[in-house]
């Protein structure tokens, strides 16, 4: 039983963040219906950003650790926000596959630039938590890390649904992901939404790196590209577009991960993630949360 | 596509040169033929990358050599020229390296590499081209096996994974033993084999295995199964970015009893990534700065002046592997690829500063080799364990 609980905590932690990632994906998905490639570089830069920031801040206290945090989210906001201006903004009305290209473009550039700066040799991330461990339940441990990973996803979870569901660039997002032509005949200004979409996701994809950081304090310019395809996957488990969903897809991806790790089969661990992926699709075709939509011809 | 284009540059380089040569009389010193002047020796190695610190150390010790030699005059009275190749720690870069250093360059000689999977890309091409290949410290078995062209001035997995077996049983009193291996190296599954067959042998059980790959950053759940099945000590055959890691979520998880593994956790990253967690580990390596020898002493302070840190195995493992070329290329008395290889092949007691080299018949090294713990953010010698 101790061991079930612990793999459900260790599945709980790798899944909330694979989630906070997942839902970059899925709100660019929702409002412009393309992938964005480069969402798992963003994720990177945000461990490096965190990086640098703590070299100038002190920040072995929870109040130091969230100042971080807060600067490389901002930062990298900034970053999604110049990438879609730069990078899709020129592209927007072509067909769905140049975007995509220059997503990949955009994946590349953002890691060979990295390794530039930072080369490829794996950084220590400093310690942003201050450390502490906890039994509870007759032998399950939990780390001070792991109850930040929680706490911060459920509160960023939290604060973006209040957005999306209660405020005025909220209900803006959702009339351009309803329909863009008629949001922008009603006085909506679709780039700036489309801006402010791009600059939410990649804050969040920062919040993720930087406790992904703080859990595995290795770090390198490839370190986005597997917890961004898990986070893809995610996403489309609970259905693109679906800001829940894709947070309960990551959580079912890290908890699936956990478990067959735990197992003799880990070696498979993937190929199982995968599976289920498909075995949901083909059973709900859009996703656990998504609504299936007929298209009109 | 790329990969094509690069695998075929080199040689087409070498058809054009050819086509040259035949237009003008002129040896233009490609197609491998060695020419006078300096004895070029080639030398690939991971110098960026994820064991990038493995290759700048290994880097720096042959560097060191080669300046030494050449500062006491070379050998056959011609100095030796280092050209060295950056693989990126990439699989498929080594053996354009090696095809270009080969036909290219014209070697007369090839040092490299540390990770038993680059060792083994380059080995052929070596062994193709009859060119002495000679790994610092690649310690898979496989390697050797390829050809009798390829040498390693380094122990092999079997008889780390038997010392490190003895180990566990002697010092570290372990009957039962748990087992975490990188199932994307060859190296971490060939030592986790020869450790399992030894530790049972000697009436030990391994009483759980796990499973992680390379480049993984999350071991909870393989350790949450390790820790709720019973065990003295945790054999993690791995590279040190991972070890780092998994010491820490081992301790975060409550698992008490010492971690230990094998050559690749030797690395200053492994203290700055696990931190307190790595202290009362173990591990086997090559060499130790601390051993008290003539030789040892030499090299350290050597080392120490020119880049101004103590070297690590890898370090004294490359300083070997260009000093035993050194010295069979002066046994020969040619730099002619059979005659170095021969010579390399009859190597006997050769006073290496990672312990005294013999050759056997499978071109693999015969040395002892070190234990050393984590105390204090530092690696301590603990014992030597010598061949049997």
């Amino acid at each position: 039983m101790t061991v079930f609980l612990q793999q459900l905590v260790n599945g709980l932690s790798l899944g909330a963040i694979y989630a906070l990632i997942a839902l970059g994906y899925t709100m660019v998905y929702g409002i412009l219906r393309f992938i964005n490639f480069a969402h798992s570089d963003v994720f990177m830069v945000g461990a490096f950003a965190g990086y640098c920031f703590a070299r100038v801040i002190p920040h072995a206290s929870i109040g130091g650790g969230l100042l971080v945090m807060l600067l490389a989210m901002c930062f990298c906001a900034l970053l999604g926000v110049v990438i879609e201006r730069l990078a899709y903004r020129p592209l927007r009305g072509d067909s769905n596959l140049a975007i995509l290209i220059t997503a990949i473009g955009v994946s590349l550039l953002l890691e060979n630039v990295t390794l530039l700066i930072f080369d490829a040799t794996p950084k220590t991330f400093p310690t942003l938590i201050p450390y502490k461990d906890f039994s509870i339940l007759g032998g399950v441990r939990i780390t001070s890390v792991e109850l930040v990973v929680f706490a911060v996803t459920a509160i960023l979870l939290i604060a973006l649904q209040w957005i999306v569901l209660k405020t005025r660039v909220g209900t803006a997002m959702r009339a351009v992901s309803f329909n863009h032509q008629a949001a922008s005949l009603v006085g909506i200004n679709n780039d700036r939404v489309i801006s402010f979409t791009f600059a939410l996701g990649s804050a969040l994809a920062a919040a993720g790196g930087i406790l992904w950081a703080s859990l595995y304090p290795s770090i390198d310019p490839y370190m986005g590209v597997v917890p961004g395809l898990k986070a893809f996957v995610a996403a489309v488990l609970g259905g693109i577009g679906n800001i829940p969903g894709a947070a309960l897809g990551g959580l079912m991806l890290g908890l699936i991960e956990s478990f067959v790790n735990g197992s003799r089969f880990s070696t498979y661990t993937d190929a199982i993630a995968f599976a289920a992926l498909i075995l949901i699709l083909i059973f709900r075709p859009a996703g656990l949360l998504g609504k299936f939509q007929v298209e009109k011809v | 596509m790329f990969r094509r284009l690069t695998d075929f540059a080199p040689r087409a380089f070498v058809v054009a040169l050819i086509v040259i040569a035949g237009c003008k009389p002129q040896n233009y010193g490609g197609g491998g033929a060695d020419t006078g002047g300096d004895i070029k020796v080639g030398e690939f190695a991971s110098l960026t990358g994820k064991e990038a610190t493995f290759g700048q150390s290994s880097h720096h010790g042959t560097e060191l050599a080669i300046d030494e030699l050449n500062s006491e005059g070379g050998v056959l009275g011609r100095k030796f020229q280092l050209l060295t190749e950056d693989d990126l720690s990439k699989a498929g870069e080594s053996k354009t390296i090696a095809q270009k250093l080969i036909s290219r360059d014209g070697v007369v000689a090839l040092l490299g590499e540390v990770a038993s999977s680059r060792s083994l890309e380059a080995a052929p091409i070596c062994q193709e081209n009859k060119i002495p290949q000679i790994s610092p410290s690649s310690t898979n078995p496989k390697v050797t096996e390829i050809g009798d062209y390829i040498f390693r001035v380094c122990f092999i997995d079997p008889m780390q994974g038997k010392a490190l077996a003895q180990f566990a049983r002697d010092t570290l009193q372990a009957k039962h033993m748990a087992v975490l291996t990188d199932v994307s190296t060859a190296y971490s599954v060939g030592l986790a084999t020869y450790f399992k067959e030894a530790f049972t042998a000697q009436g030990g059980e391994i009483t759980v295995e796990q499973k992680y790959s390379g480049g993984d950053r999350d071991f909870k759940a393989q350790l949450t199964t390790i820790k709720a099945a019973n065990a003295d000590a945790l054999f993690v055959p791995g590279y040190y970015t991972e070890v780092g890691l998994i010491a820490r979520q081992a301790r975060e998880l409550g698992l008490t009893y010492p971690l230990f593994g094998g050559d690749g956790w030797e690395a200053p990253e492994l203290v700055q990534i696990g931190g307190d967690a790595v202290e009362g580990c173990y591990y086997s390596t090559h060499y130790s700065p601390e051993v008290q020898d003539p030789a040892v002493v030499k090299f350290v302070a050597a080392f120490k002046s020119k880049y101004g840190s103590v070297p690590d195995a890898m370090a004294a493992l490359g300083y070997d592997s260009a000093m035993l070329l050194a010295d069979a290329i002066k046994r020969a008395g040619t730099t002619d690829g059979p005659k170095v290889r021969d010579a390399l092949a009859a190597t006997k007691d050769f006073p290496g500063v990672a312990g005294k080299i013999t050759i056997d018949s499978n071109r693999n090294a015969q040395k002892p080799l070190v234990i050393l713990e984590v105390t204090n953010g530092g690696f301590h010698l603990v014992k030597q364990v010598a061949p049997e």
